[in-house]
């Protein structure tokens, strides 16, 4: 284990972590305000990706085909929430889960119907492509560098969105209590609408900032979405700074523990069974670490809710 | 002096900002019918609720039958003897209004952890649940579905499941609201039986009730206890009248 | 829903015959019958079919008992399943291969687990409840892909079903058919029995107002747990039969989208019946049979259809029964 491979790993850390607090954002936005458990959020990351590759075809420059998919993506949020999200805010949690369920069954299959199910690339723009020399000469990707900046600037623009605008502190108001929000006479669905919109262009700008990494296939928003959960859940519904610092812990502590795991392990038990239980552990992490966060503050790290 | 059913010392609240519990210490005799009252937000509420367990004070102690209740659950109050009844209904809309209380009999009535037999044909619960609808005059009721009760039924049923339980102390929480002339009536009349048999504490807005039922009264004003004493002393007191009284008995 | 409404006021509730006794029977008579069927028409498929129904029934039931009595969306009951499933095969890899044990072994071990998650997964409310068994769901997922000794991702094939006191007495399609039959019938059985009995009133008295009987005296989390326990146990009763009917196990049993599929098959009968949640599964399994004859992307046809059942059809299938029943005349 060297410094330089530590670096390498905290940077992925990192780089996992921007990406989930860019879903997670949208998810516990969307729970804290509305009360609306939207599963169907990771197949719009998958989405804005698959949105992204085809525009790439069309135009082929990159920056257009971001633009164009993250409009595409969020046109098609807000066509969801009005045709079908819009009548579940007063439904149980219950109807809201299969509903999204629902939907998420038809969208993971219905890329395949229009994609296939090969995976699909898209290349990273000309101007990102390369590495850059970290210490000791190893390299990095330029790219992956620049989701973390990029996430970043999310993050700051979004805390300054929501605690200095007036719109975000109606979002703030209403992740409290959406009731009294409305009953002073602001227009809670309009409101709802721009929350859920906003949420739709993060996971789809994630989406398409991970394409050019990762191979765009269906079903990639699954196991992402299972993590933002616990981002969310850990960070507190409804809360950006929790997302934000949930999301830095859960990318971190994945990353390091899968790939340090087994070295760890061998300090204390045999290289063969340490091989063995290495992945298991790495995998289970997480979960334990919610597991915890929960048992203490069953709310989570910074719960908002105030009814 | 025989021991207070509840001794509440020193009990603090604050919602924020808000001092909803100002340093409250009063002491409730076995057997007396206690009233609290005071002006809307005065902190009758969160009070009773404290002294259930629904709200933890943030300082001071609730003593109930000599035994420290401040740390422990509602249902563990519950088990000891505590029971209460709630201002807005709170019952079980979907179950018939007898195995609402036949319910209350089951918590203190052998082990619920039975996975077999039907609950619902017990006689060891149903029976005392049925005296229970009787004293309150709703048996004619019990197989109806508590959700169709009218509000003063419903009201009746809160006062059945609290008294089904066989308490040491009835917290009582503005049970006249929202009922008419009449059935107020008969619900101070069954107060009225009941006094003597059972410590209760009569949080109520309603001051003939009131003054026909309290062997004490204790006046609440923002969230402190302005006086505690005898009927007649605090309905003449100077500073009770002023803060409260006089804009009731008009 | 915590059972039938009333017959009429001032009457003690009464049995609805048809509810609450032909359906069952009905429901059993079919499934009784389907090897006979299968046998006439020569379609042995069917009995494979049939089996997989009622094994999903099986945790479906259990499902129902946490989502429809106890109110708790377990977003993770999957795991269950799949953890017995594995006792199975594990044990079978080793050379222990007798239902004596492997039964109970599988039964205990998802008790344990769910006590385990129980006891944090209770300590929260609402979505945060949903996502914290989803979470504990998607762990134990991740360990079965991990077990490379076990198959990993692949999964793990059993070499063959478990044996009876040493006899194979579950070797035979048919037989094992009939066997599978008897475990649905006794866990339907005692989930009726549970849902009516003291516990269950308890259960669903939480429910409908936990505060309200937190103040009577009952700690709403302990008989959730006690719920959330069996429902656990149960799930590994299915994952059992799961794994004696494939003879394989895989983690596939235990993805987030098993979970899901066991919850769909609850809503899709009804929930808070148990009777729907046989009905479900079976009408899950032949939709998945029927619509993926047309295309392998079946479920495009059916997301939209859950929405719908969602936004319109509440109370799934034996809801529009009820409703279709009542609206030709009968009580």
């Amino acid at each position: 284990m060297s410094g330089t491979l530590f670096l390498v790993q905290v940077l992925n850390g990192l780089q996992l972590g921007v990406l989930l607090f860019l879903i997670a954002a949208g998810l516990t936005l969307v729970f804290g305000v509305m009360d609306f458990i939207n599963l169907a959020h990771g197949v719009q990351y998958m989405l804005g990706a698959y949105l992204a590759v085809a525009f790439y075809g069309v135009v082929g420059n990159f920056l257009a085909a971001l633009i164009l998919a993250l409009l595409a993506a969020l046109a098609f949020g807000l066509l969801l929430e009005f045709l079908i999200f819009r009548h579940l805010y007063e439904r149980d949690h219950l109807d809201q889960v299969i509903a999204t369920f629902g939907i998420i069954l038809f969208l993971n299959h219905a890329v395949r119907v229009i994609w296939g199910a090969a995976p699909l690339t898209l290349p990273v723009p000309d101007f990102f492509t390369g590495t850059v020399v970290l210490m000791d000469g190893q390299l990095y990707p330029v790219w992956r560098l620049v989701i973390i900046a990029s996430g970043l600037v999310v993050a700051a623009s979004l805390y300054g969105l929501v605690s200095f605008t007036r719109i975000g502190m109606l979002v703030r108001a209403g992740a409290t209590n959406a009731r009294m929000v409305s009953a002073l006479g602001v227009n809670i669905e309009r409101l709802f609408m721009i929350v859920f919109g906003f949420g739709t262009m993060l996971a789809g700008f994630a989406g398409i900032m991970i394409a050019p990494i990762i191979s765009v296939e269906p079903g990639m928003g699954d196991n992402i979405l299972i993590l933002a959960f616990v981002v969310i859940v850990i960070g507190g519904i409804g809360s950006i700074r929790g997302a934000f610092l949930a999301a830095l812990l859960i990318g971190l502590v994945d990353t390091l523990g899968r790939s340090f795991s087994i070295d760890i392990l061998r300090l204390m038990m045999g290289p063969s069974p340490a091989r063995m239980a290495g992945p298991a552990i790495a995998s289970m992490l997480i979960y334990v670490l919610m597991a915890i966060v929960l048992y203490v503050r069953p709310a989570g790290l910074f719960p908002t809710r105030g009814r | 002096m025989p021991e207070p059913v509840l001794r509440l010392e020193g009990l603090r609240k604050n919602f924020g900002s808000l001092v909803v519990t100002d340093d409250i210490t009063l002491d409730v005799m076995p057997g007396e019918m206690h009233a609290i009252i005071g002006p809307n937000g005065a902190g009758k509420t969160t009070l009773i609720n404290q002294i259930s367990g629904l709200i933890p004070p943030d300082e001071g102690k609730i003593l109930f039958a000599g035994a420290d209740v401040t740390a422990l659950p509602p249902e563990a109050r519950a088990l000891r003897g505590l029971s209460r009844s709630f201002q807005i209904s709170s019952i079980l809309p979907g179950f018939p209004v007898l195995e609402n209380v036949a319910l209350a009999v089951q918590a203190r009535e052998g082990s619920s952890l039975r996975f077999f037999g039907r609950a619902a044909d017990e006689t060891a619960l149903n029976a005392p649940a049925m005296t229970a609808l009787e004293q309150t005059g709703i048996a004619d009721r019990a197989h109806v579905r508590a959700g169709e009760l009218s509000h003063g039924e419903k009201r009746a049923l809160e006062l059945a499941i609290a008294l089904a339980m066989k308490p040491t102390l009835l917290l009582l929480d503005e049970p006249m609201a929202g009922i008419g002339r009449e059935e107020t009536e008969r619900q101070v009349e069954l107060l009225l039986r009941l006094k003597g048999q059972l410590t209760m504490i009569l949080v109520e807005h309603d001051m003939a009730a009131v003054f026909a039922l309290a062997d004490r009264i204790s006046v609440l004003i923002r969230g402190r206890v302005l006086i505690t004493g005898m009927p007649d002393e605090v309905r003449a007191d100077p500073q009770v009248v002023a803060a409260y009284l006089g804009a009731q008995m008009e | 829903m915590s059972g039938a409404p009333l017959a009429a006021p001032g009457k003690p509730r009464a049995l609805r015959p048809t509810r609450d006794v032909v359906l069952p029977i009905l429901m059993f008579l079919v499934f009784a019958l389907l090897p006979l069927f299968a046998l006439l028409t020569a379609k042995q498929y069917l009995l494979d079919i049939g089996a997989r129904m009622m094994v999903f029934a099986v945790a479906a039931v259990a499902l129902d008992l946490l989502v429809g009595y106890a109110g708790l969306i377990s977003f993770g009951h999957a795991a269950f399943v799949g953890l017995g499933a594995y006792a199975v095969g594990i044990l079978s890899a080793h050379g222990v291969d007798d239902a004596l044990i492997s039964l109970p072994v599988a039964i205990v071990v998802s008790m344990l687990f769910a006590w385990l998650t129980g006891v944090v997964c209770l300590r929260t409310k609402g979505a945060y409840f949903i996502m914290i068994t989803l979470a504990f769901g998607q762990m134990v997922y991740f360990i079965a892909t991990s077990l490379a000794p076990y198959g990993g991702d692949n999964g793990l094939t059993i070499a063959a079903r478990n044996t009876i006191v040493g006899w194979p007495l579950l070797k035979s399609d048919r037989a094992f058919y009939y066997f599978t039959l008897l475990c649905l019938l006794a866990t339907y059985l005692f989930c009726r029995a549970l849902v009516v009995s003291r516990f269950g009133r308890v259960l669903r008295g939480t429910r409908e107002n936990a505060t309200r009987m937190a103040t009577i005296g009952f700690d709403a989390r302990r008989f959730q747990l006690f719920a959330y326990v069996i429902a656990g146990g149960l799930g590994g009763f299915s994952g059992f039969l799961l794994a004696n009917l494939t003879e394989f196990v895989s983690p596939a049993y235990m993805s987030w989208q098993q979970s899901g599929e066991l919850i769909v098959m609850v809503i899709l009968g009804g929930v808070g019946t148990l009777d729907g949640a046989i009905i479900g599964s079976a009408a899950y399994l032949l939709a998945e049979e029927w619509l993926s004859g047309f295309t392998e992307n079946w479920k495009v046809i059916f997301g939209p259809i859950l929405v719908l059942i969602v936004l319109f059809a509440r109370g799934g299938l034996i809801g529009i029964a009820s409703r279709l029943w009542r609206r030709s005349g009968h009580a």
